[in-house]
């Protein structure tokens, strides 16, 4: 055929994308997602009223029996699980990461974006900056309520790791929710999946109650689900307590969530048509 | 055009396209195409839902690869240096790409600081094209309040953020009003005065002729015609002029006049009995001066007198014998009543 006439006449290969190309992209799409809490400021809500609506359930309905049962009272309660609720947000936020991204996905704009020259991870860096920093507002909401309802911090600097811990965790199960995000159809059914997945992870952990009282099987279960981990570390930095073998497999988890479902999200944000 | 001249090819065809296919499982989006579109020109690509319009302004954007085939736009191939070409097309998708959510200001400056204006840049530009497009007033409006020319200005605006060599229009003015597809058309034609090269995908033969140059005519993902407009036209049958006599009585003896004198396009003159209007094919300005001279010299007074493109569906109908029709892709209801009339 006229392959001669088709041949660009220098074909060089495609020149990469500097690192500091995609800073300044990623920054510029931060600042789009930024703009888009100010025009719509209801979509902070749930950074608000989750800390607030589940600190006083479980502080006030549960708080009094698992208290006892740990030998003390609701007070003692309190010291249990707000740890618990701040590792907690980071991944809370997640949850709402694909939803989200699913509805932006599917509008014209995605298709603007990727038809400029910018690196493919951009967008998706951007999402997970936004986020954390909505899980920042979420947690200084948390401290607040925590301590409204009596919350005695012991460790300041305990806290701040836990909240580190909580973001590095949060941010790894942010790329699983990207990619089921890009992947699925619609955004409800992202929805409904981060609920059916997280739903029994979060409440067979010892996020909000210790597991010596479960049953064997589900101990079984919550030994190696890395929310307990995640609870067991924060509670370690923040009350006293064994801290390494949590802190561990906490960043085993959040490396290699990361490691495998990042690149997965960024190649599924490519390819897909 | 002088941008054109930077990148590699330089050569005077901006977009070249060689055996273009892509496959959806059964469904053959595109089967074999092949394209050439000067640079400074506006190709059409005319053709029905399913006939692979979208497809092919999707690999020419690099947001799909093709299966087979090649394609070189400004110099650069699609497949094998998507990021160099990107940074010199700019694409108006079917539906406004705009960030609802943000301003329209924000919407250009966004995709200023992507394509890496400086920040300073990013703003001159954004207000500067505001300007132009008329917008500057709604600058600080979420782009969702806007109606929907102002949205497709807006997406036009976005897409010339970077002074792209090759724009690609994909069906530009689809459910828009007529009166703001004119303005749509009249910021095309302005952009085009700036020698950009325009790839125009469309349902619309009236939309065609007002912008392109050259037609590529498709259908089920290959190329079933292509030319210059008027050669096209012509192909196809040409305008139809309606002329209503006041006198309806009129009607009969003004067809059999008209067909006497042979001056007319290549079907016979029609008779439409129940609007009062004689139907007259017509190939040429010259034929429309024959007849609107002829039926002065009768005498005639007319009430009503106009000219027609024909139809997508009679443009397909003449070059292909089947009318337009999407089989294989499931076509929505609305633009399907457009395009089967």
């Amino acid at each position: 055929m006229s392959a001669t006439t088709v041949t660009p006449a220098a074909l060089k290969g495609d020149t990469p994308i500097s690192l500091r190309a995609h800073l300044r992209h990623t920054g510029a799409l931060i600042r789009r997602n930024l703009l888009w809490i100010r025009q719509d400021p209801e979509s902070m809500f749930d950074a608000i009223l989750f800390p607030v609506i589940f600190t006083l359930l479980f502080v006030y309905v549960f708080g009094g029996s698992i208290g006892q049962s740990l030998g003390g009272g609701q007070d003692q309660y309190v010291q249990y699980v707000i740890p618990g609720l701040l590792a907690m947000m980071g991944m809370n936020m997640a949850q709402g990461v694909g939803t989200g991204f699913n509805t932006d996905f599917n509008s014209g704009v995605m298709d603007r974006f990727r038809s400029l020259p910018i690196g493919r991870g951009s967008v998706l860096f951007a999402k997970i900056a936004v986020e954390l920093m909505r899980m920042m507002f979420a947690t200084a909401v948390l401290l607040v309520v925590a301590l409204l309802v009596g919350y005695d911090v012991h460790s300041w600097s305990g806290l701040l790791g836990a909240v580190g811990l909580s973001a590095v965790f949060g941010s790894a199960l942010m790329w699983v929710f990207l990619t089921l995000g890009v992947v699925m159809k619609s955004a409800q059914s992202v929805q409904a999946m981060g609920f059916l997945v997280l739903m029994p992870l979060q409440f067979g952990s010892s996020i909000f109650a210790p597991t010596k009282s479960m049953p064997g099987w589900l101990q079984a279960f919550t030994d190696y689900n890395p929310l307990s981990a995640l609870a067991d570390c924060a509670r370690g930095l923040m009350e006293g307590g064994a801290v390494a073998r949590p802190l561990w497999v906490t960043l085993i988890w959040s490396v290699g969530l990361t490691a495998v479902m990042a690149p997965v999200a960024i190649h599924k944000f490519r390819t897909k048509s | 055009m002088t941008r054109i001249d930077d990148t590699p090819a330089g050569g005077s065809h901006a977009v070249t396209v060689r055996g273009l296919v892509k496959h959806y499982g059964e469904t053959k989006a595109l089967d074999g195409v092949d394209l050439d579109v000067r640079q400074g020109t506006v190709m059409g690509v005319l053709g029905p839902n399913g006939a692979g319009k979208t497809t092919l302004v999707r690999i020419l954007s690099t947001l799909i690869t093709p299966d087979a085939g090649e394609a070189v736009v400004a110099g650069y191939d699609v497949v094998r240096q998507p990021r160099q070409l990107r940074r010199v097309i700019g694409l108006t998708g079917q539906y406004a790409s705009v960030d609802e959510k943000l301003p329209g200001w924000e919407n250009l400056y966004l995709i200023g600081r992507l394509l890496d204006l400086p920040r300073k840049d990013a703003r001159a530009r954004a207000d500067e094209l505001l300007e132009r497009f008329s917008l500057t007033e709604a600058a600080k409006r979420p782009a969702s309040t806007y109606s929907g020319g102002m949205r497709r200005r807006l997406d036009l605006a976005a897409s010339m953020i970077g002074r792209p060599a090759v724009l690609y229009l994909d069906e530009p003015t689809t459910g828009l009003d007529p009166r703001t597809r004119n303005e749509v058309w009249a910021e095309v034609k302005a952009m085009v005065g700036d020698g950009v090269t325009v790839l125009l995908t469309t349902q619309y033969m009236e939309e065609a002729e007002q912008l392109a140059s050259e037609l590529t005519v498709v259908d089920r993902g290959k190329v079933i015609a292509k030319g210059g407009i008027e050669e096209l036209k012509a192909r196809v049958g040409g305008r139809t002029l309606r002329v209503r006599p006041l006198d309806p009585l009129e009607l009969r003896p003004l067809a059999g006049m008209l067909d006497e004198l042979g001056i007319t396009g290549l079907a016979s003159t029609t008779v439409d009995d129940q609007t009062g209007t004689l139907l007259v094919p017509i190939l040429s300005d010259e034929q429309l001066t024959a007849v609107v001279g002829a039926v002065t010299a009768r005498g005639i007074t007319l009430s009503a007198i106009t000219t027609e493109l024909p139809s997508l569906d009679e443009v397909f109908l003449s070059l292909t014998g089947h009318r337009a029709s999407a089989p294989q892709d499931p076509t929505p209801a609305d633009t399907r009543e457009e395009v089967a009339v």
